[in-house]
């Protein structure tokens, strides 16, 4: 009998609160310790709500993050005359912009760029505080960093977008502004100020892991529920012991493509597509401006762009035709 | 119940989503090599929409050239007084029908006396009489044969219907916070996108650079910022608003600043830029003084011309009707221009001047030369600085005069790290007076003075 599975978890375990391993000395107690149990998280995950870990970085990186939160927010409702009408229908046109190119690396005034560098580098701050806190609550587990190390990636693509780039140009107004359209049109913008991005090939390495990682994960997520009434999704289990869900999964891939990754494999894919996406783009992104002014005119010089036959007449620059005419 | 309720909520969510598209099915026009996406799209109901707008009106029957000339029958005709009086009463008549349907001759004549340059319309129309022989005898790179009437702006309105005037500036309060930097404001300047809202500022009325990408693969000192970019971008989203075309009706899809292969349509383009840009700051800014307060904009300035006041959504103005032919006297005529030499450069080892057009921030191929003696003289002496300081002439408004000398010395600020000149060492002074001249249109106030320190 064929039978309709969605999203959601259809059966939930429901139980005493699991307040898990005992923390090594030194380290701060955890917060709650009467765990609610919700439902709806059940429908998506574990029912059980906590216990956290904030400890000083976690704490530290929550005031750095709502400051640069608050920062960008309220520069947004002063643009708009503090009118929250206003604020939420423009909200998604509305921005922190960078200062603009005259200030190159200097400090702008505030509102000139000066909250932008400020929101910045609360962010900045937030956000590695938080890495360092990944790394040592799965120090702090006896697990590996490969949590931290992942998140570290997609790190290193803020960081190249922020501020390593604009450093290495000599300008702040190089750097992404905060606001939901403005981000993209400034996008769209650097493609068109460097010559199409699409010449780029660490661009292109990039979106090749990103749609690699979406088709890895389809295949994966789909084989393990495919397997699950054979306690397939049990994937630590199967890696040490090799069971019956495991062997038809992997049959099934031989069978179909006359290969198949490993329970253990299929993870260490997963990985480094999902890594090797923000790493490339953020190589790319680095190039951009730096080494490479014209990424075109870069692709057409080493072969990568093909010559097309001409279809209209030939035209002309008329600015080089026509003296003291300025383009 | 539950069902029919989140269905509701999804069909609505679904709605409120694709409020902002066109709905489907759209036309598709291959014009370039199969493969590389060299298409227009064009919506058909749009089309149809815009049909009527373009229309052109009925023309009126050919009127005899013989007859006594209309100066010596009128007085006070400065344009049209060569026309025979038959041919000049079938002008007036045309531009009531297009102009001023309602209001009739009296809208710009003084019934009692039909000569007198009684009201500001009259002269506003003299001008425009004179900016449209001009645009016909001038700039056949743009209009071709085709020309242009009254009525290719006007179409029966006194005022064109898509005409720009300059922003109102943002009220800062205190400058303390909230600066939005011109832009992130859904404007229909620019497509209701995030992208700067004044986009004819800088390249219609002042000369900025449009081109903003690099010449090189590699980097050879090109400087265009992504604020520099995103404004040739709006400027970009206009022409394809106003002109209803893709990027691709003008661009190649690979490389919006390469020349090859791109279609004929954008060297026209490009001329038409300038035609623009020429015909603000030749016809209109200097119009200014005639208009009434209620006839100008936010900040005082005078409507001005873009691609959509002739276009208005069609890829040629009333879809490349030939209107102008059915008047062949007024073809013949060439408007006047105003002649814009500027005095030579002055180039020493320790100071520069350099000398800009009117309301133009780009420095002049010539004028740059002006900087050669002290760039060399700069590379001798390692921990030499320069100043630079932008000055402008008397006529206009103070404060957007005053935005034009900064404009100008930015611009030779960029000259000068162009050519290799460390961004460290090019500071920008504010002159004490940046006002140079006390009246009027001085050649010699409209400067920038380049000293070494």
């Amino acid at each position: 009998m064929a039978q309709y599975q969605n999203l959601f978890t259809q059966v939930q375990a429901v139980g005493p609160a699991n307040l898990g391993v005992p923390l090594p000395p030194g380290h701060s107690p955890r917060t709650g310790t009467d765990l609610p149990q919700v439902h709806l998280f059940g429908r998506i995950g574990m029912p059980q709500v906590g216990p956290i870990y904030l400890g000083p970085l976690g704490i530290a990186s929550i005031i750095f993050g709502v400051a640069a939160f608050n920062i960008i927010g309220f520069n947004m409702l002063a643009q708009v005359n503090w009118d929250i009408v206003q604020f939420v229908r423009q909200l998604f046109w509305l921005s922190l912009e960078p200062p603009g190119p005259q200030y190159g690396l200097s400090l702008p005034p505030l509102n000139q760029g000066g909250w932008w560098l400020m929101a910045g580098g609360f962010l900045t701050v937030s956000i590695l505080l938080w890495w360092t806190r990944m790394y040592t609550r799965a120090r702090a587990l006896g697990l590996g960093t490969h949590v931290a190390w992942a998140f570290a990636a997609a790190i290193w693509l803020f960081l190249v977008l922020g501020f390593i780039r604009p450093v290495l140009m000599g300008s702040w107004s190089e750097a992404v502004p905060f606001g939901i359209f403005p981000h993209l049109d400034w996008t769209a913008a650097f493609s068109i100020r460097y010559g199409n991005l699409f010449y780029n090939p660490f661009h292109a390495l990039s979106i090749a892991f990103l749609y690699g990682a979406t088709l890895l994960f389809a295949m994966h997520g789909a084989t393990i529920l495919a397997v699950s009434r054979f306690g397939g999704e049990r994937e630590l289990e199967q890696i040490a012991d090799r069971g019956t869900a495991s062997e038809r999964a992997a049959l099934f891939w031989r069978w179909t493509m006359g290969f198949n990754a490993t329970t253990e494999s299929i993870h260490r894919w997963a990985w480094w597509f999902a890594v090797l996406c923000p790493l490339a783009g953020g190589i790319g992104i680095l190039l951009t401006g730096t080494v490479v002014d014209n990424w075109y005119l870069w692709a057409v010089k080493h072969g990568v762009a093909p010559p097309y036959p001409q279809v209209f007449p030939v035209v002309v620059d008329p600015s080089t035709l026509l003296q003291g005419v300025k383009p | 119940m539950k069902r029919s309720l989140s269905a509701l909520i999804a069909l609505l969510t679904a709605a409120t989503l694709l409020a902002g598209c066109e709905r489907p099915p759209v036309d598709t026009v291959q014009r370039g090599y199969r493969g590389t996406g060299m298409e227009l799209v064009y919506n058909p109901r749009t089309m149809a929409e815009l049909a009527p707008l373009n229309a052109v009106p009925p023309l009126p029957e050919p009127a005899s050239p013989d007859g006594p000339k209309a100066k010596q029958v009128f007085k006070n005709v400065q344009v049209l007084g060569d026309l025979s009086i038959g041919e000049f009463t079938r002008y007036m008549t045309a531009i009531t029908a297009w102009v001023s349907p309602v209001e009739g001759c009296n809208y710009c004549h003084d019934p009692e006396n039909l000569g007198e340059d009684k009201k500001y319309t009259k002269v506003v129309a003299r001008r425009m009489m004179q900016m449209t022989n001009h645009i016909n005898a001038d700039w056949k790179s743009h209009v071709a044969e085709t020309g242009v009437t009254c009525f290719t702006c006007h179409r029966g309105g006194a005022i064109p219907r898509q005409v720009w005037f300059k922003p109102q500036p943002q009220d800062l309060r205190a400058n303390f916070i909230g600066d939005r930097d011109g832009q992130n404001q859904a404007s229909k300047t620019v497509g209701l996108t995030s992208l700067p809202y004044d986009p004819f500022t800088p390249y219609l009325l002042k000369a900025q650079t449009i081109g903003v990408g690099a010449n090189t693969a590699l980097p050879t000192g090109h400087v265009a910022s992504i604020v520099h970019t995103e404004q040739t971008y709006g400027l970009m989203v206009h022409m394809s608003e106003g002109l209803g075309v893709n990027c691709t009706y003008c661009h190649n899809t690979r490389n919006f600043k390469s020349w090859d292969g791109v279609p004929p349509q954008r060297a026209t383009a490009w001329h038409g830029i300038r035609m623009a840009r020429e015909l603000n700051n030749d016809y209109l800014v200097p119009l200014t003084p005639a208009f009434p307060p209620n006839r100008l904009g936010p900040t005082g300035d005078v409507a001005k011309v873009n691609c959509a006041t002739c276009h208005q959504g069609a890829y040629k103005p009333l879809n490349g009707a030939q209107m102008a032919k059915a008047f062949p006297e007024l073809l013949a005529l060439g408007g006047a221009r105003p002649a814009d030499g500027l005095p030579a450069p002055q180039a020493y080892a320790t100071r520069a001047v350099l000398f800009f057009a009117t309301g133009s921030a780009a420095l002049d191929a010539e004028q740059a030369k002006g900087l050669m003696v002290l760039v060399s003289a700069l590379s001798a002496q390692p921990r030499a600085t320069v100043a630079v300081s932008g000055y402008h002439s008397a006529s206009g408004d103070l404060a957007s005069n005053e935005a034009l000398a900064k404009q100008r010395a930015s611009s030779v600020r960029d000259s000068l790290l162009a050519a290799g000149v460390a961004p460290a060492r090019v500071l920008l002074e504010k002159p004490v007076q940046a006002e140079a001249n006390l009246a009027g249109e001085d050649p010699a106030a409209r400067r920038v003075e380049v000293t070494l320190k």
